[in-house]
């Protein structure tokens, strides 16, 4: 019966990854930093993620509402957003961010509002799938190392 | 190397728990390379700016240098510090640390979500041991770690898979677009 829930998240996870919306290497690094003194080490991350990037996603927001539009301050927005979104292996959002990215530097205002959101739509996906995941994963419980798949 | 445990605080007693100091804005970068770091079984601190990097290291004094007297951390190793932050960036950061004859010896390691060549050419000359491009991986704080345990002359001869970019003939590059 546990193999089977075991296997139900791995499932979980690997449709993650086929569907793109995180990358494998690295959501699999951080699942390997976990260890017995931090067993929620990537729930952790990702819930700070999260916190943290509602107020960039705030800041893009109110920016984008300006006229005319500071590019580089959207830039330098994104380029904060995308950073923290690769290292949690947020793949989609990671290609959205550098879409957005390009349409700053060629000053494509309409560009980057299309962009942000479609962004905006990913982030709260992913969101929604990772809460999911996570919570099947505390039922779970943690994997012995012997049956961790590789 | 030690034993392979999480906890950091207690020596293992055989090899010297290395001392490392973060620098990086994102909370979630910081959060990231410590845990790297003390699974690779380092003593961390992290810090958010290159501001409280230079204080942490006592270098931040209004008359300049203070004698190691005044410096009340411990003795860093190794310093890791994220190219882009507001306020002063991790390449003003290495040249405040180089321009200090107390600690220009400590090795420090640029990290960068973005691969410029400029960008790291910049961050070489100026003496960084070597510049990550991010997200930075297990394998990269393992090998920094290992390095700075057997010192410089072995690391010369290990190859950086990140240093590869300009191994390659600059002219190739001109023609690559951005």
């Amino acid at each position: 019966m546990e193999r089977n829930l075991h296997r139900q998240l791995a499932n979980m996870k690997k449709s993650l990854f086929d569907q793109g919306y995180l990358d494998h290497e690295q959501f699999t690094q951080l699942e390997e930093l976990q260890d017995e003194a931090n067993p929620n080490f990537v729930e952790e991350v990702v819930t700070l993620y999260y916190r943290d990037s509602a107020r960039l996603i705030q800041n893009i927001e109110q920016a984008l509402e300006k006229n005319p539009l500071d590019f580089a301050k959207l830039d330098n927005y994104m380029h904060q957003f995308k950073g923290s979104s690769c290292s949690i292996g947020a793949r989609k959002l990671k290609n959205e961010c550098t879409q957005f990215i390009e349409y700053c530097k060629t000053g494509n205002g309409e560009g980057c509002k299309r962009t942000f959101q479609q962004l905006k739509k990913e982030y709260s996906s992913l969101k929604k799938k990772l809460e999911h995941y996570f919570q099947f994963a505390r039922q779970v419980g943690p994997l012995e190392k012997a049956c961790r798949p590789k | 190397m030690g034993s392979g445990s999480s906890s950091s605080s207690s020596s293992s007693g055989t090899a010297p728990n290395l001392h490392v100091l973060a620098v990086d804005d994102s909370h979630v970068d910081r959060k990231v390379i410590e845990k790297l770091l003390k699974i690779s079984c380092c003593k961390v601190t992290a810090v958010e700016s290159g501001r409280r990097a230079l204080q942490y290291l006592g270098l931040d004094q209004l008359d300049g240098d203070k004698s190691p007297v005044e410096f009340d951390g411990l003795k860093v190793n190794l310093i890791m510090t994220d190219y882009s932050m507001p306020g002063m960036t991790g390449y003003e950061l290495l040249k405040e640390i180089k321009g200090s004859s107390r600690l220009r010896e400590i090795p420090v390691v640029i990290m960068s979500s973005e691969n410029i060549l400029g960008r790291i050419d910049r961050c070489m000359e100026e003496g960084a041991k070597e510049f990550l491009v991010k997200p930075v991986k297990l394998s990269d704080v393992r090998r920094l770690t290992d390095f700075i345990l057997q010192g410089d002359e072995d690391h010369q001869k290990v190859g950086s898979r990140k240093r590869k970019l300009w191994d390659v003939p600059r002219s190739w590059f001109s023609t690559s677009c951005q």
